[in-house]
């Protein structure tokens, strides 16, 4: 008896678990066509650039604020702390090479779309799963204008191109925070804080590669907030829920993004 | 079901299922240009889903909706699209878009679809807006505005450009009663004077029978009655008794949903 129901939860178990394989593996080919359906009907977005121009105002310049305080602070504390370890070993005028080389490569990119995914991300879902609740992206195609062009895609486009730039903000937010911490307050040297990162940091292996990390980044989390959102069971629950999977998935899958990208960038350098 | 050439929209033996639920069985219908009418039945009985099947946003099970002559749901994406521009529609909630003005809402299709100066696309807009008395309006966002006034912009929108047919999904809920003959009248006038057929989704039986030409009751996936306002007045056909005098005792039966709600309807005329 006792035997029979074990077995039997094992049974249900496994099943549930088939299930939510099978019903993962068919989201992602959802959202999968639906990424190629957006870049398929991005003619309009491209001919009609200030549509996208509208949108890089809500994803972009929305977005600053956090990325240039939260950019000082990290350096601020990249600053202390590099500082803190440095000087045992003498050498307190690396910090400006340690607070760079963090940043640039990994700190930038994957904090900047960290926050951007909460702020900016969430903000896409929510707008186009409550457009979708209220049926205007119904009334849309009513009016005969296919609201994947005229309002996914614009918004894509605009998340895709902002997010370099915030990373890049982010890093130079980063790298003058260190500045401020080390050199103004703590008294390392101005020279050797700039020239040994001038020296250190190399244009092609960290600023190019934090630039290409940034840009995935920004692919994927405005991917995810599109797609949630178009996604959205059109009611108030449906885009609440819809809003987290966006944060809390986009927040996953830059974490695993930037281990791959690392892992290929750097294999075999220094 | 003959195709004269005064015809704009014929339902012809149209089946449609949600998962394998049916939900409409065989429905028939002609419009004619310039006609007002009605449909009419109890909640759930499947007229928003007809008004998605005449605009094609989903596919009949069997059977077809032939619009302006041409078979709406063998049409490609593109052909669907260009016919849409011939229809408007009033969705149940007006549907504006949040993100834009009053204006910018009603100017929203003359923007996509023409090349008109914006001057011209000023003056037009202002046009519809004056037709639903909103003129004064039109720098408001839809956040501002109450939700009749909502309706009445979601009106002057679907008429932006002149459509050969519009569908109306319950036009009349939640109105007071100045803003719901207003709307009424008006759907009428743009069928006398600019010769738009309407489709007129509604529970309002005494208001709508005011305007309309024609009436059809849906239940059961059928066309339970069709005829004239006359006709539907005089009607001693139990199901058209029942349901324009709000009875409760009839060929409707008890538990279904319509009862309670026209009942309510009962009560709306009684303070109109
Ligand atoms: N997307 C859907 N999936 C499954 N069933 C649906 C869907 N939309 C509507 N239905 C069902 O189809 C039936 C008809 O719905 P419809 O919205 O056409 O009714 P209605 O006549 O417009 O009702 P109301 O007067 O309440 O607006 C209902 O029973 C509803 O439950
Ligand atoms: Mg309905």
């Amino acid at each position: 008896m006792l035997k029979r129901i074990v077995s039997g939860r094992i049974v249900s178990g496994i099943q549930s678990i088939g299930h939510r394989v099978i019903e993962s593996t068919w989201r992602l080919g959802y959202a999968s066509r639906f990424f190629i359906l957006v870049l398929l009907k991005s003619g309009t977005s491209l001919r009609r650039f200030n549509l996208v121009v509208r949108e890089l105002y809500f994803t972009g310049v929305l977005s600053l604020i956090i990325i240039v305080v939260s950019g000082l602070f990290v350096g601020m504390v990249l600053g202390l702390q590099g500082y803190e370890t440095l000087q045992k070993y003498g050498s307190e005028s690396a910090v400006g090479t340690l607070v760079a080389l963090s940043l640039v490569r990994e700190l930038g990119p994957v904090v900047a779309a960290l926050l951007f995914a909460s702020r900016a991300g969430s903000a896409i879902t929510a707008e186009i799963g409550l457009m979708k609740a209220t049926e205007q992206l119904a009334a849309m195609g009513m009016m005969a204008v296919d609201p994947v062009a005229r309002v996914v895609a614009p918004r894509f486009w605009a998340g895709v191109i902002s997010m370099p730039f915030l990373a890049a903000i982010f890093s130079v937010m980063g790298v003058f925070g260190g500045y401020l911490v080390t050199v103004i307050f703590i008294g390392v040297d101005e020279g050797s804080y700039w020239s040994q990162m001038q020296s250190a940091v190399d244009f092609r292996f960290d600023i190019l590669n934090g630039f290409i990390k940034s840009c995935f980044f920004g692919v994927a989390v405005t991917a995810i907030a599109v797609f949630e959102g178009y996604d959205a069971p059109p009611t108030a629950e449906g885009v609440s829920g819809a809003t987290t999977r966006t944060v809390v998935t986009s927040s996953l899958v830059i974490l695993g993004l930037d281990f791959i990208l690392t892992a290929f960038m750097f294999r075999g350098v220094s | 079901m003959s195709m004269t050439p005064e015809t704009l929209v014929e339902v012809h033996d149209l089946n449609f299922s949600y998962d394998r639920r049916p939900i409409l069985k065989g429905v028939h219908m002609t419009m004619q240009r310039g006609q007002v009418v009605a449909i009419m039945g109890g909640s759930g009985s499947g007229k928003t889903t007809l008004l998605r099947l005449i605009s094609g946003a989903i596919k009949p099970t069997s059977g077809y909706v032939r619009f302006a002559g041409e078979v709406v749901h063998e049409l490609n994406r593109d052909a669907l699209f260009k016919l849409r521009r011939k229809m408007g529609m009033l969705f149940q909630f007006g549907a504006l878009f949040t993100d834009l003005s009053v204006f910018d809402n009603v100017a929203f299709q003359m923007r996509e679809h023409t090349n008109l100066p914006e001057s011209m696309i000023r003056d037009l807009v202002l046009m519809k807006l004056h037709a639903v008395g909103l003129r004064g309006a039109h720098h408001l966002m839809p956040n501002a505005l109450s939700g009749g006034m909502a309706r009445r912009v979601a009106l002057a929108r679907s008429i932006a450009l002149d459509p050969m047919l519009i569908m109306y999904d319950e036009p009349f809920t939640g109105l007071d009663p100045i803003s719901l003959s207003v709307i009424g009248n008006l759907i009428r006038r743009l069928s006398d004077a600019l010769g738009m057929t309407s489709i007129v989704v509604t529970h309002d039986v005494q208001e709508s029978l005011k305007i309309v030409d024609y009436v059809y009751f849906i239940a059961d996936g059928v066309i339970a009655a069709q005829g004239t306002p006359q006709e539907v007045r005089q009607s001693v056909a139990p199901f058209v008794h029942q349901f324009v005098h709000g009875e409760e005792d009839g060929p409707v039966p008890f538990h279904y949903p319509a009862q309670s709600y026209s009942r309510d309807l009962d009560l709306e005329d009684s303070i109109a």
